[in-house]
């Protein structure tokens, strides 16, 4: 820390003074080429969000019209105890955890592996991040439907061809995503966000500075040592990015609950952004879907909250150096 | 915690770029066990995708058997009848959609990056967490309102509807990425251009775009990605008209029947630009998912 005071001496500003007509209309020059796109950003992300803040207040329901009125914080009470939005809420706990869990930890596993030498690494790399660029929906119902599926999925299939090759007549008919709806969903987000998860960490990987691994291999450090106390203590804020961002998008998972389960069976897998969509286009309740939005509003800013901080720290060292 | 900042944020700047790349290939190898591992665990990745674009080249009856038959006959049947029919429009969907809006973005995103960054306005990382919190707020959430003012407006329906949201979703993530390549122009040989005398245009063209355009080149096609895949404003607003083709692989299955082989082709097609931007743009990626915290 005492090399930070010098600098922070020099860095010391000139003594403030009024600022001139000139120097106004230099400012501005400077905020010009900025404004276009933050004016944009204004209006077309928090207008929407202030919109939704009024609707959430109101009885609002576009089957029973005429009745639409300020009904003050009520549509936040139903939120909280609706059954319905309480299983979402826990829906999506458990979906974003477990998803965010495992492809964190597989992706940790890939990128050790990719972070070394070995025959066609190029070709590996280029394979792994395939399935974080098949379009979503398209990644949904090939789970769903080319590998789920009872009668042909791929599983199933699979299965019935190993029992046959042990004599059996035919191998178990598992209907996978009515019987664990859930894990199917889990595991096919898990698919799609583990190469995410392996790009970023491989990145933290290769930033860590050659010298040292090489000093604690000459001091005798074995491969775990290496590994416990010089490269995951350097991951961390790696992992923890992985983590935030990879907690942000999952929570927001609306195609594969759509296109896997429609929510179910029952309302297992509804979580919040398929709730709110139901609320709004099959209940039309305009100001509870607005009061649910609110409260995934208000969690999202949590959680982006620790996700900004993340980033201010990575960002700030950049921007020093 | 200082040592830990420095090794931390890599390739800043050329020399540290080049001495990463060095260390990465003399990084120590895999022995044959953890090689035949590493392999193993990529094909179990790449396994759903190789299966899909071989069901999408098979006959129909061949990709419901069970158990599944991988070495019957292959055909292009598939893909005939899907660009004979009805997926076209989709396409041309997805494609206006996503390439207006990422000429759009780069439009607004460029000229922010450079007051961002070569001449930063006062207080420019407000500006920068600005841009990035509106990129943590649930699409959601914003789905109610957006539907009732396009509503409103008499632009449900409408590709243009799509190209200004997708601008904006993407908006925050091309700043970001802009503004850390055009921070990498060299600060020596901007001041030399201007000591000089070069007017902006110069220095745009012959200092910033050197520099500068692979970078453009990485962040156009990571949000080229993320509009075509975007899923939850294109099924809620639109419906005939302007539907892209994630919407048409959902309505497919509903409206007639399950064709698997089909399905597989369609599933196919539609991700085919995706990965191959994706591919291309692979060494940037970790930039753009990262809106430029990890280089």
């Amino acid at each position: 820390m005492t090399t930070l005071t010098p600098a922070r001496h020099a860095l010391r500003r000139p003594p403030p003074h009024r600022p001139g007509r000139r120097e106004t209309v230099h400012k501005w020059r400077r905020r010009l080429p900025l404004l276009p796109a933050l004016i944009f950003t204004v209006v077309v992300t928090q207008l929407p969000i202030v919109a939704t803040l009024v609707i959430s207040t109101l009885q609002w329901n576009i089957l029973k019209p005429g009745e639409r009125h300020f009904t003050g914080l009520s549509n936040y009470a139903a939120v909280f105890t609706d059954e319905r939005l309480r299983t979402a809420v826990l829906n999506t706990i458990v979906l974003t955890a477990s998803v965010v869990i495992i492809s964190v930890v597989l992706g940790l596993g890939l990128a050790l592996l990719l972070d070394r030498r070995f025959l066609g690494r190029g070709l590996a790399r280029t394979l792994l991040i395939t399935p974080f660029l098949v379009m979503p929906v398209a990644a949904a119902l090939l789970w769903k439907h080319a590998i789920y599926n009872p009668d042909y999925g791929l599983l199933n299939g699979t299965l019935n061809a190993v029992y046959r090759l042990f004599g059996a007549e035919n191998g178990p008919t598992v209907d996978w995503v009515s019987n664990s709806a859930m894990p199917a969903v889990v595991i096919a987000l898990v698919w799609q966000w583990t190469p995410f998860m392996m790009l970023i960490l491989l990145a933290g990987l290769q930033a860590q500075p050659g010298d040292v691994l090489e000093a604690a291999r000459v001091d005798g450090a074995s491969a775990l040592q290496t590994f416990r106390h010089i490269t995951l203590p350097h991951l961390r804020q790696y992992i923890e990015l992985g983590v935030l961002l990879g907690t942000i998008y999952i929570v927001q998972t609306f195609d594969a609950v759509f296109t896997i389960t429609q929510g179910g069976p029952g309302s297992r897998t509804t979580n919040l952004p398929y709730e709110i969509y139901l609320t709004m286009f099959r209940k039309y309740e305009y100001g509870e879907a607005a009061a649910a939005g609110v409260v995934v509003v208000i969690g999202s800013i949590v959680i982006a909250t620790f996700a900004l901080r993340t980033i201010a720290s990575l960002f700030r060292e950049e921007v020093s150096r | 915690m200082i040592t830990h900042a420095t090794a931390a944020a890599p390739g800043a700047g050329f020399r540290k770029f080049f001495r990463r790349k060095e260390d990465h290939a003399g990084s120590p190898r895999l022995t044959p066990v953890w090689t035949f591992v590493a392999w193993l665990a990529t094909l179990a990745f790449f396994a759903p995708v190789a299966w899909m674009v071989l069901t999408s080249f098979h006959q129909e009856a061949d990709a419901a058997t069970n158990p599944p038959s991988p070495l019957a006959p292959f055909t292009l049947d598939q893909y005939e009848l899907l660009l004979g029919r009805d997926i076209t429009p989709y396409l041309v969907n997805s494609a206006m959609a996503s390439v207006l809006s990422t000429l759009l973005v780069l439009v607004l995103a460029v000229p922010a990056a450079y007051a961002l960054s070569i001449k930063p306005v006062e207080k420019w990382t407000d500006v920068m967490f600005f841009f990035l919190s509106t990129k943590f707020l649930p699409a959601i959430a914003a789905l109610l309102p957006v539907y009732l003012i396009v509503k409103d407006a008499g632009m449900l329906d409408n590709v243009w509807t799509l190209i200004l949201l997708y601008t904006a979703m993407n908006l925050p993530i091309a700043v970001w990425m802009m503004r850390s390549f055009l921070a990498e122009v060299p600060k020596e040989i901007l001041e030399a251009a201007e000591v000089d005398g070069a007017g902006l245009p110069t220095v745009l063209l012959r200092v910033v775009a050197p520099v500068a355009m692979p970078g453009l080149a990485a962040t156009a096609l990571i949000c080229f990605i993320f509009s075509w895949n975007e899923f939850l404003f294109a099924v809620n607003l639109t419906a005939t008209n302007a539907s892209t083709a994630p919407v048409f692989l959902v309505g497919f299955i509903t409206s007639e029947g399950l064709f698997l082989a089909r399905l597989c082709a369609a599933a196919t097609l539609v991700s085919v630009p995706v990965l191959i931007a994706g591919w291309a743009a692979q060494d940037k990626l970790v930039r753009g998912l990262s809106l430029g915290a990890v280089k």
